[in-house]
Order: structure tokens, then sequence, then C-alpha cells
């Protein structure tokens, strides 16, 4: 039986008794390996801990004691490290590998009581939209099996939208929180880069990665955040301001908000009924007493090439100690130390991993490094400087999460730019760092369509707020795919 | 801009990938529209921007006390490792 | 850091004397790794105690464990700023730490968090003092934070290669002078002269067989009087003193010997061979390196303000130099003494203690200092701070010197006596009776003895033979087994043997 609780649903159930977390965590479990074969969100459940977890969040409960997400069974993209538990970021590189410690976010949720139920299929290191890329294979969207889920979090998306767990963790570097999300018709939300800790995240670009939730509404991703969110001194980007109650005036009316709307999201490659789709929520938005203006960042165009400077660059240097040494794959005898690292290293990592390190190589490499790295990163404080001047006008920015709604597998992986250009809207926010959500929105030929939110640095309080009202106007985020119904 | 064979070839020795020679017309051909791709760039008005490395402005690097905090768990951390002798991690010889 | 060090070395030409003696002048620059002497390390918790069992001090940072950061250790950024202070460099509002990236086993990441744009420190200057006794200003270019790579180990692994990555982060101080040095004497002395400050600074140990404190020599050669450098070599990983010297003497001499047949040198790193005397170019080193520096992610730009530089600067000791200077004024003591008692900040601290315990005698004190008790800690391998004898002891020694219960002489014997059974002087005098003879009476019935005793003697000395006069200081000394008053004696003796 599909449960279409949600996190803050189930959080009061148990709380008041009326369901036992070992029952939810059973449920879950069935249903992930009902789902396997069709949907490969996972790569690996774990069972055995998530029932002991459960047993003993329900003595807590019992006890009137535990955290206040208490015996709430979640997942966990598979590159938040947990110890004891193997982590694999979806590569052969990481197929065996068992993290000795958990990481920030994975502590935290353990300290608030949630119960994890396995790790999360991705795509190889974060680097793909389509989950394609994942050395355990292809997670599938549930609303149509033989389209992606998107990525890098697809596993994450698919799983929260087959209603498999109430929510997921889930990080973003360039929009693999939004782009899944918005593709499988779930609701997620990158904060701002330094709100959640990147301690125990494994690392793919290190100045945009962030890591975020993945669940049905928004109060749902406000009340995981909540637990989340924080300062951490393991990580020396980890920003030391207070974390505001989340849930806190979810409900306040939304009058008077201004929404700005981006001229140069609107512009580029953006499907007709996607567009209509977008347009009819902004509406709603309208009606419930925000102000709508049309706003043009000119610097956005360019944050797609940008990023694919930045993103490579560090990822080229965030994976060399992936060398088959103290952790990861070893090719079998090596011939000497060269022979080593680069049979191990192209054993263990899968063509798109290969392309980016090539791809930051060539651009940090003599001779290269001032006209692709420098410029990009000069780029980059143009494109912080628009949202800047906008959010200087409005509170919100608005638009469409991706361009299209998603497409089949296979369909864009032969050519990585036509890959690539799928989170044209997603990026900029973390070359700004900005807090984004994405909040489904309707159907474009049955598909999910997603409405990206974007606003200032430490703004999670306002979006979550905005995507909240929105669901009570709207019940786009309760649809379910009618093969997990 | 065409990467070359060789240009492919350097990057992936830099980067300590050993490529298949089938696959490398491949990489040539990806890397090269990706450098197109990037290139971009070249057109963006950028003088006098100094270039951004992190993402908020004006946070500087926190400090740790001097402090030992880290007990020994070798035994622990080498259980990923592929291949220990005395707790040395082991590689084939390194010529100096 | 080897691209930085390529400027022109115009500055501090003057006075040059080239190895050879003629056609040619050597340009050296010194790149120093002091290991800062913190508990912990750069970027983790993970202790720095050197010489534990292998990966036992590698925490996961230290590892390059996915997912872990770094965080960075408050101590050494302040060691660094002593350093940049007492060489009267500045000190950056804003530094940055950058990836510097290739592939070694002993390197976990794949990449060394160094600085490279924008260091800690840049441009000081330290003085040197030449053979010839005058100084020269040796500029100091800059002076980084990064962390130490693990160590490879061969030795019975059966052709294979052993990596422990305990030193994996442990924090270097990379002092990097200007190519102003032109000999390899110079370039001991500008080495030997950090080595004091650094421990003055007490942010490096120095211990240079653990690897404490090590360098890596710029060396190349030019004709006198061209303002070009010649292409350089880099001598990696030196850590002595007189194997830096050698180091160079040698690759200064080959060097000229590859341009006199005709040759040219290539720019190329190279390793000294202690065993054979030579260096030699590190082939697996020699693959173009592309480092691809670019600010580290993990880390935010490091910012001091005014105030905490200021803080930092009040806490300075007092350095050599100044040292040195307030020894040649307060005690009345040579440069060279003044030198000689400054090299290290424990010395200096024992001498100035003795010369307490001995009021009004500082010279008296530097000689014993320099001299005995330097030659006996030398003898045993010790070091001053080993406790083998305090400074009140020696000053205890001192007094009885000055106050003449003991001649010179004598003290020496006390000396070896109280070193060797840690009992005071006054003890070991007493109980071997070696207190100086005073009473004239006692001295002049010792000289009346002898002068009975060698009537012929003094019948020739009074006859005209003056020499015979160091004949019975001696004989009377020896009557008084050495106690007699030098001084008392030889009067005593003026006034009796002519009669």
């Amino acid at each position: 039986m599909t449960d279409h609780r949600t996190v803050t649903q189930l959080a009061a159930a148990l709380r008041a008794r009326k369901v036992s977390s070992v029952e939810l965590v059973r449920a879950c479990l069935a249903r992930i390996e009902a789902s396997q074969p069709a949907l490969n969100a996972f790569i690996t459940i774990t069972a055995d801990q998530a029932l002991e977890q459960a047993e003993a969040a329900d003595r807590d409960l019992a006890a009137g004691r535990g955290g206040p997400l208490a015996g709430v069974p979640i997942g966990h993209k598979d590159l938040f490290c947990t110890a004891g538990v193997r982590t694999t970021c979806g590569s052969r590189m990481l197929e065996n590998f068992v993290a000795p410690y958990d990481a920030t976010v994975v502590a935290r949720l353990k300290a608030a009581g949630a119960v994890m139920l396995g790790k999360l299929n991705m795509d190889e290191f974060a680097m793909g939209s389509s989950n394609e890329t994942s050395y355990f294979g292809p997670v599938r969207n549930p609303w149509k099996t033989d389209l992606v889920p998107g990525g890098s979090s697809g596993g994450s998306a698919a799983a929260v939208a087959a209603r498999l767990l109430p929510a997921a963790t889930a990080t973003d570097t360039g929009g693999s929180i939004r782009q899944p999300a918005a593709f499988c018709g779930v609701t997620g939300i990158k904060p701002t880069y330094g709100r959640v800790s990147r301690y125990g995240m494994i690392a793919f670009a290190s100045s945009l990665d962030q890591g975020g939730v993945i669940a049905q509404t928004a109060e749902d991703c406000a009340r995981l955040l909540r637990s989340m969110a924080g300062f951490d001194p393991r990580d020396s980007t980890s920003v030391d301001i207070p974390v505001p109650d989340y849930l806190a005036g979810l409900d306040a009316p939304l009058a008077g908000v201004r929404i700005g709307l981006l001229k140069e999201f609107f512009d580029t490659g953006l499907d007709a009924g996607y567009e209509r789709r977008v347009r009819e929520a902004l509406a709603v938005f309208e009606r419930l007493g925000a102000r709508l203006c049309e706003l043009s960042l000119p610097n956005i165009p360019r944050s797609v090439p940008a990023y694919y400077v930045v993103a490579p660059a560090e990822c080229s240097s965030n994976l060399a100690r992936f060398d088959g040494v103290r952790f990861g794959h070893r090719c079998r005898n090596p011939r000497d130390l060269i022979d080593l690292y680069k049979r191990s290293r192209s054993e263990g990592f899968g063509v798109e991993v290969k392309r980016r390190i090539m791809t930051g190589t060539y651009v940090l490499s003599a001779g290269y490094y001032d006209d692709y790295y420098l410029k990009a990163q000069r780029v980059r404080r143009l494109v912080a400087g628009d949202f800047e001047r906008a959010f200087a006008e409005v509170d919100l920015l608005m638009g469409p999460t991706t361009p299209t709604a998603a497409f089949a597998l296979g369909a864009k992986s032969a050519d990585p730019i036509t890959m690539y250009l799928n989170d044209i809207y997603t990026i900029s926010a973390n070359l700004a760092g900005l807090p984004a959500m994405s909040v489904p929105c309707g159907f474009v030929d049955g598909l999910p369509a997603g409405l990206q939110i974007i606003g200032p640095h430490f703004a999670e309080q306002r979006l979550l707020h905005a995507a909240h009202c929105f669901q009570l106007e709207t019940d786009w985020h309760a649809h379910v795919p009618e093969r997990c119904a | 801009m065409a990467l070359t064979r060789a240009q492919v070839e350097g990057i992936a020795h830099l980067a300590r990938l050993e490529l298949d020679p089938a696959e490398v017309p491949q990489y040539e051909q990806s890397l090269s529209r990706i450098v197109d791709f990037i290139g971009e760039l070249e057109r963006a008005s950028t003088t006098g921007v100094a270039p951004m490395a992190h993402p908020l402005a004006g946070l500087v690097q926190r400090l740790r006390a001097d402090e030992i905090t880290e007990q020994d768990d070798h035994a622990r951390y080498q259980r990923n490792a592929p291949e220990v002798v005395s707790g040395l991690y082991l590689v084939p010889k390194v010529i100096e | 850091m080897n691209a930085r060090n390529t400027h022109s070395a115009t500055r501090g030409a003057q006075g040059a004397a080239t190895e050879q003696g003629h056609a040619w002048e050597t340009v050296i620059g010194l790149e120093i790794h002091a290991q800062l002497a913190t508990r912990s390390k750069i970027f983790s918790g993970a202790p720095t105690a050197y010489g534990a069992a292998p990966n036992t001090q590698a925490c996961l940072v230290d590892l390059g464990y996915p997912g872990v950061l770094p965080v960075l250790n408050a101590e050494a950024v302040r060691m660094a700023v002593r350093f940049g202070l007492a060489i009267g460099a500045r000190i950056a509002r804003q530094s940055v730490f950058a990836r510097k990236n290739y592939f070694y086993p002993d390197l976990p990441k794949g990449y060394q968090i160094s600085q490279y744009e924008l260091p800690i420190v840049a441009g000081g200057t330290l003085d040197i003092v030449l053979e010839d006794g005058s100084r020269k200003r040796i500029g100091v270019t800059r002076a980084h934070l990064e962390e130490d790579a693990g160590k490879s180990l061969h030795e019975g692994l059966a052709g294979l290669t052993g990596i422990d990555l305990n030193r994996a982060g442990t924090p270097l101080l990379e002092i990097v002078s200007e190519p102003e040095m032109r000999s390899a004497k110079e370039a001991v002395a500008y080495m030997k002269k950090v080595h004091t400050l650094v421990r003055y600074l007490e942010i490096c140990d120095g211990n240079m067989q653990e690897g404490s404190f090590r360098c890596d020599a710029n060396v190349s050669v030019r004709p006198a009087g061209s303002d070009k450098l010649g292409t350089r070599t880099e001598i990696k990983n030196v850590n002595s003193f007189r194997y830096v010297e050698k180091a160079i003497q040698y690759e200064v001499a080959r060097q000229i010997e590859v341009i006199d047949s005709g040759g040219r040198v290539i720019q190329e790193t190279r390793l000294y061979d202690p065993d054979r005397g030579e260096t030699r170019s590190m082939r697996s080193k020699e693959e173009a390196n592309d480092y691809r520096y670019f600010p580290d992610p993990d880390l935010l730009p490091l910012e001091l303000d005014a105030a905490y530089v200021e803080s930092v600067r009040a806490e300075l000791p007092e350095l050599p130099d100044a040292k040195a200077a307030r020894f040649s004024a307060q005690y009345g003591l040579s440069d060279y003494d003044a030198g000689v008692l400054t090299a290290s900040r424990e010395l200096a601290d024992y001498y100035e203690a003795v010369t307490r315990g001995v009021p009004g005698q500082p010279k008296l004190a530097a000689n014993w200092v320099m001299g005995e008790f330097a030659a006996a800690l030398h003898k045993e391998g010790l070091e001053i701070n080993a406790g083998k004898l305090t400074a009140e002891r020696l000053a205890g020694l001192l007094t009885r010197i000055a106050d003449e219960t003991i001649s010179g002489k004598i003290a020496k014997e006390v000396f070896e006596a109280m070193w060797a059974s840690g009992e005071n002087a006054d003890a070991v005098i007493a109980s071997k009776g070696l207190q100086q003879i005073t009473d004239t009476g006692a001295i002049e019935g010792a000289i009346e003895e002898v002068m009975a005793q060698y009537p012929a003697q003094l019948a020739e000395f009074r006859a005209g033979k003056d020499k015979l006069f160091g004949f019975f200081v001696g004989q009377a000394m020896k009557a008084t087994r050495g106690k007699a008053n030098p001084a008392q004696l030889n009067a005593l003796l003026k006034k009796k043997l002519p009669g």
C-alpha cells in the first residue's frame, strides 16, 4: 500500500502513537524492494539498520522522548558519507567504500530521530542531469519509466515521487536538487551556500555544492532543513548564522511580496506548454496578493559556460584523491606507479566524470588559466552582481526550473552540451550561492513541470513561505504517478 | 577550437587517466565541443571585474584552536585500503 | 614555488666572490621549509609528534578521505606572523590558500594546500655576517604557509614503496629568499641565521635530522659582472648545513664545467647524494610539471587585522641581532663573542643567568660559557637545557675564581669534578681541599722550603741567571699543590729570592 503521508503528517502520527516507526519502515522497505527493478532508485538498502533505528525511535516515542523527526523514514543521496554503510557516489571507484564517519547532515538527521532506509542512486559523483551516468544503472522516472528522473539527485526525487519514502537528502551543484524535483513532480530546496555543512558530502565542486532536501511539500522541506542546517566547525565554508525556525510563519499572507520574472529564463528554449504552466503558477501568486514584474539580468546566459569552467576545474582537483592508494578502486597488477594511477582512475571513473576531469585539467593548465578559469570567475561575479541588483527590487525571482519536462533515457547522452543546457535555469543560483527551490506547478503532456523560486542569501524562509502558500492553493505536489498510486 | 589528439592525450596524462586509443576520438570531439562552448566567455566584458572564487562575499577563514582532537584509528581507516603492510599503504616502487 | 625565484638579482650583487675565484659569479637563492611547532596539524586535529608508528597520526583529513574538509590552525598562522614581523616583512591583510595539483603517493589529496599569489608574509630581510666580519643583507621574498607531505619508505618491502602519512598535514613555513647569495658559505650563513631565528621565535624546533628544517637551493652561475641570471638548477631537500655547503659547491663546479665544455645547464631538479658528495638529476620528477594552482574553494581568504598583528608583535622575544648588540654594549663583549653567545636563545639565556650569578664578571662568564662549558656539552653531545650543569652552579664556580678562592687553573679541575658529580663548586673545593692559599706566611714557608731544597739553583739565580725565576715559581707552586695565589707567590718570590 502506498503511503501518501508527508513528513509532517507522519511525524505527528508517530508522536501520537497512531503508527509505529517499525510499521512505517517495514512498509517503506517493502515498497522499495518492489520498486527496484522498475525504478532503481536505491544503490544500497539498509533494512536491518533501519529496523533497529525504528525500534529505538519507537522506544523513544513511547517514553515521550525523541527528536522532531523521531521514527520518520528517510533516504540519503549516496554521496553523504554514512559510517559503516557503503557510500559509492554512484561510481565504480567507490563500489566498496565504507566511510568510517557520518556526514554532518547524516549525523544531524540521525540526532533528530530520522531513520535511514538506504542510499539513493545518483549520477556518478553528481555529474549529470539524467542519472544515466550512475555506475549502478540509471534511475527511471516514476511518471514514465522510459524517461529519466533528472539528475544528479535522481534517486532522491524518484523515491519521493513514487512515495517510497516521504523525504530524502540531496545535493545541488548546478541544479541537481531542483531539476530532478521538477522532472519527478516533487518539491526540492537547495539552501544558501554555507547553510548546510558540506562535511561528509563527497565533493564535486566545492564552491558550488550544497546539500538540501527533496520532499513532497515545502513544509516538509522546512521541517527537514531545520534539523540539517546550521554552523559546522568542521566546514570552513559553513556560515555561523543562527538557523531560523523555518516552520514559523509559513501560513502568513503573501500579499505585497514582490516577485521578479527573469526575462532570460523565458527567452531561451523554453517549451511552450511548460511556459504556460509556469505562467499559471505565477497567476496564483498574483491572486495571493504578490506583485509581479519582469526583470532582465543580462549576464545570466553566461552562467552555463562559466559553470562548465568552474565546476570541472574544482572537480578535477577534488577527484585527484581517488588514486587507488588509500581507498577506492585499484587496478590489478600495476606495472608501475603511473600505471597504478592511470588504470585505477580510468577503470574507476565513467565517461562523463573523465570528461569533466579533463575539461577541468585543461582550463587550469598553464596558458589557459587566465582565459578560462579566471575569466569564468569574473563572469561569476557579474552573475552574482545581477542577482544583487535584482534583489534590491524584488523579494523573490521566479521562473521555470527546466526548459522542458523529463526527456527519454538516451535522448541527450550523446552530446554533452545538449545535456549541460538542461541546467540553463538552475546553474546561476549555484554560481551566486543563492537559495533556490523547485515546486511542482502542473503537467505538460502528463509530465510534471517545476516552478523555480530563487531568493537572496539566507532567505530560505522566504522561499519556503512562498512555496507553502502556493501549495495551499494548488495540489500539483499531491499528484502521484499512476503506477505508484 | 578543436583540440588535437596530442592535446587530449596530454590532458589525460596530466589527470592520470588512461584513454583507450579507441575512445580518444570521442573525447577529442566532445572536449572540442566543450572548449568551443566555454570559449563563449571570451565575449563577456569583464574589464575591472575581480574573479569570484567563493559565492559569499566578505566571509573570511575561521581559525581552529591548536588542539589535538583526533585519536589513532588507522586500522579502521585502512579497511578501505587496497594494499597495506605493517601499517604502510603500498604502491609500486617510487623511483627518485 | 620555483617560478617565483626568477627575478633580477642585481640587488646585493656587490662584493660577490665567485666560488672559483675568477670568471664566474655564483647566484644562490634558498627555499627553506621550517615545520611549525604546533601541537596539531595545519588543517586537522591530528598530532604532529615525530616518530610515531606509520599512519597512526594521520586522521581522515590528513588521508584526504572523501568528504572531509580542512580548517586552519590558529597557531600556525600566529607563528608565520611572528616570523614575518621578526624579519621586518609585510604581513598580508589578506592571504589566500591555493591548491598545487600533482600526483604523488605521499600527497594524499592529489594536491598540496599552499599559498601562491597572496602569501601571508612578503618582503623581509635578514643580515648575515660574512667571513671577513662584514655584514650583508639578504632579502626574503616571501614566506607562506603550506602543508607537508607524507613519507615514502622503501626498505624491506620487496621492491614496493610504503607510504606513511604521519607527516602529511604538518604545518610548514616556506621561506623563500631572493637570489642574493654569492657563495656556498653565504648560503650556509643565511640558512644558519634563519635556523637561529625560528628557534628564537619558538616556531620550529630546528631539528634537521628529523626534517623539521630543510632546504632547497636554487643555484646558477653567470659571467662575473653580468646582470642576467644563468639557468638554475634546484637542489632538493638538503637537511644539514654541511651538505648545503657541499652540494652548492659541487653544483657550482658542475655547472661551470658544463658551460666551459661548451654545454648548457639544463633547468632541472637535482638531489644531493652525501655519500658520493655529488648532485644528480631527479629524472622521475623531471617531466614538465603543470601544477594548475587555483584558490582552494574549501578555505576562505585569511584576513588579519592590524590589532591582531600588533598583538603578535607585542609578544615577540628579543631577537638575535638585538640581543647580540645589547650583549656587546651591556657586557662589553666583542662582536664575535656576542654573536656566539646569542646563536641560540638557550645559550644566551644561560649566559645571562651565569652573569647574574657572578656580577661584574661578564667576560669571565663569557669565556667559561663559550670555553669549558660549551666544550663539555659538545663532548657529550648534550643540549644546554639538558640540565647537566645549571647556570647557578657555574656562577658559583666563577665566583670562587673572582674572589680568588681558587685559581683559574684549579677552577678547571673543579669544573670537571662538578660536571662529573653534579656537586656545587664549594663542596668540590672543600672536599678536595683546593682553596687557594693566600696566607702570606704559608706561601713564604713554602718558598723557604724550596730555597732550602735547591741551594745550587738559588746561587745561580742570585748570580744573574734570571731565567731560573720560573723554576722557583713552578717548584713553589708544586709545594702548595698548585693552590698558592699566583700573584702573591710571584710577589713573594721576587722579594725573597734575591736574598
